[in-house]
């Protein structure tokens, strides 16, 4: 049987970004050779909508793909295969001069605030960079506009000729965040916005993309390995299981009930904060397999607890249980939206 | 349109000097480190010597005076004279200058070359760094001081020459450590936002790439100087580097060491001293350099 790897997920053209199929395998080099003997599958078929306004959330564990798929999304990498349409137009088949007015849409904050920043440009220069870059604005104008972004981002004026060392690592990210809007996108891709931040620092970070959300009217796709974060702020949330999309659904109803196991097994790790509350703990046996040789049939099967004969042979595809509920799993029928796991 | 203020202890609240990269903090450990004072105390001593030397002590150096051959060091000539009587304090300096200018013009050509090269090839990578770096490969292979000689005694040596052709042998190194360092920091996150806010591949390089090369650049520069210096003088020891009478280090040296048994130390001694001297400076301010920036050794520090 082939599989149908949901093309017609949402169907929604509305959508600000569609993902089809996407596929993105890197190659491993002999160190004499220049033929790949072996390939990374880090995104193998996925594919979602996001829509406009919305903050969807990308979930997995590291080597799952879901910074893959954002940095090809914004074509950082170059696909494999499969199509990202921005607005209905095709990113990944955009010209350079397309692409360059494209860049303008669709902005990235990345996870790490002490590398994202050239450590010999102040702040002024890195903020204003991408209106130098598109020819938006320079010097005078531009130090204004700079100015007013610093505000924006909670950060003051008289910061603008420090150079990165000179903050911590909040401050920075709230640069990062200054030069993302730099360019007044639609879209912004949070890779792990807030992992590499103090948990006190967190939250004021989250509340901030909150409120710039509101203020700017923009659509994000956040990445992240912690659903924590995910469930603070995701409308919709996507999880990832090596290369492979398996659950997509709104926020409150993939965190209420969970379709897929490997979706079960994040949120049972989830801790309560109630030392009296009692939940039962799925532990996951084994690691996550190698996404150059990934397991045949569902991919999950290796570590699933409900995993039977189907599960090791098929793979299942990504389909609509009601209600905008998408699970991948043998166990559940389309159409099928059932509230509880027995 | 500000949004609502936030705690002091995260947004425009105090800035904490921390561990950092920036420029202020490498110069300051490099003006504090007593290697770099040795270093420039050496060198500035060998420049002012050679090149304002000869505006306070007016002797022609070229002037023969074969009454006054091998002379040591008195009053009129304060460090003697060699066997054509010519003075020998003027000929270092002037020596000292031509020594200078072809070491430093040498060492830093060939590192504008290997920059530029190794930039190329660190950006570019996949089949086009494999051919760049293949064919440093070869070029290592070659032996640069028979190049060297043979160029010398096909064309008549001159200052151009021997410049062009010590840079052209001696960029190969920097050109390994700057494609190494792009390689680096073409994974650095500031380096992908730079592309995802679409900067060109000649912004990249310009404002992204270069200025964090730098530090790795400046020490591989002090230390192709001293290589350079070092090269000319060798060279001119062996009567291959620049034709009489226009003097320098290692000619003098080599023509000191003919009259070693006229017991004329002044004619060995000066020279030789000179050359060390360049050369420890030279490797004291690299050293000096590397010490604040180098980003490996730059950890262990900080």
């Amino acid at each position: 049987m082939s599989v149908q790897v949901a093309p017609a997920l949402g169907h929604d053209e509305t959508a600000l970004v569609q993902v089809r199929d996407l596929v993105k395998h890197f190659p491993i080099r002999g160190s004499l050779s220049f033929r790949a003997h072996a390939w990374v599958r880090a995104v193998d078929g996925v594919s979602f909508d996001i829509r406009k306004g919305e903050t969807f959330g990308l979930v997995g564990e590291s080597g799952c793909g879901k910074t893959t798929t954002g940095r090809v999304l914004l074509r950082l990498e170059e696909p494999t295969s499969g199509d990202v349409l921005f607005e209905g137009k095709s990113v990944t088949q955009a010209s350079r001069h397309e692409l360059r007015l494209l860049r303008r849409e669709m902005q990235i904050i990345f996870q790490d605030p002490y590398g994202s920043l050239n450590p010999r440009m102040n702040v002024g220069n890195i903020v204003g960079e991408p209106l130098e870059i598109h020819n938006i604005a320079s010097g005078a104008d531009k130090t204004r506009r700079v100015e007013k972004l610093l505000e924006v981002v909670g950060l003051a004026k008289r910061h603008i000729d420090r150079y990165p060392h000179e903050f911590s690592g909040g401050q920075r990210q709230r640069i990062g965040i200054a030069r993302a809007l730099a360019l007044n996108p639609k879209l912004i891709v949070c890779d792990e916005p807030v992992s590499a931040l103090d948990v006190s620092i967190q939250s004021q970070v989250l509340n901030l993309l909150e409120d710039l959300q509101q203020e700017f009217n923009l659509t994000y796709l956040v990445i992240a390995h912690g659903l924590n974060v995910v469930k603070h702020i995701s409308d919709r949330v996507g999880v990832m299981y090596l290369g492979k999309m398996v659950e997509v659904a709104d926020g409150d109803d993939l965190f209420d009930h969970p379709q897929h196991p490997y979706t079960e097994a994040l949120l049972s790790a989830i801790p309560i904060p109630d030392p009296t509350a009692r939940r039962e703990r799925i532990v996951l046996q084994g690691d996550v397999p190698s996404p150059v040789n990934p397991p045949p049939g569902c991919r999950f099967h290796t570590r699933c607890p409900y995993a039977f004969d189907l599960c090791r042979t098929e793979e299942p595809p990504l389909v609509d249980l009601g209600g905008g509920h998408w699970a991948a799993c043998h166990l559940r029928k389309p159409g099928m939206q059932v509230a509880t796991r027995a | 349109m500000a949004v609502a203020p936030l705690p002091e202890t995260d947004a425009g609240g105090p800035i904490t000097p921390e561990r950092g990269r920036g420029l202020s903090r490498e110069w300051r450990s490099f003006w504090s480190n007593p290697l770099a004072i040795a270093g420039i105390s050496l060198l500035g001593f060998l420049i002012l010597l050679s090149f304002v030397g000869p505006v306070i002590y007016h002797t022609n150096p070229e002037s023969t005076n074969l009454l006054d051959t091998f002379a040591a060091p008195t009053a009129a000539h304060l460090l003697g004279t060699d066997a054509l009587g010519r003075d020998e304090l003027a000929r270092l300096m002037l020596g000292g200058q031509l020594s200078l200018e072809v070491g430093f013009a040498a060492g830093i050509l060939s590192v504008i070359l290997g920059t530029l090269y190794g930039l190329v090839a660190g950006l570019a990578g996949g089949w086009l760094d494999a051919i760049l770096m293949r064919i440093v490969d070869i070029l290592f292979a070659l032996p640069g001081l028979y190049i060297l000689l043979l160029v010398d005694s096909i064309f008549s040596p001159s200052a151009i020459l021997l410049v062009v052709v010590i840079s052209v042998l001696s960029w190969l190194g920097t050109a390994r450590l700057v494609r190494a360092e792009v390689l680096t920091l073409k994974q650095r996150e500031f380096v992908h936002a730079a592309r995802s806010l679409g900067s060109g591949t000649w912004r990249l390089m310009m404002r992204h790439l270069l200025p964090n090369v730098m530090g790795v650049v400046m020490v591989t520069a002090t230390f192709s100087v001293g290589s350079a210096i070092l090269t000319v003088a060798g060279l001119s020891f062996l009567g291959l580097g620049l034709p009489p009478p226009t003097p320098n280090w290692g000619g003098m040296l080599a023509d000191g060491t003919n009259y070693i048994f006229q017991n004329a130390w002044w004619l060995i001694y000066p020279p030789g001293l000179a050359i060390v001297a360049a050369e420890l400076g030279v490797n004291f301010l690299g050293d000096a350099l590397r010490a604040s920036f180098d980003p490996r050794l730059r950890e262990g520090r900080a």
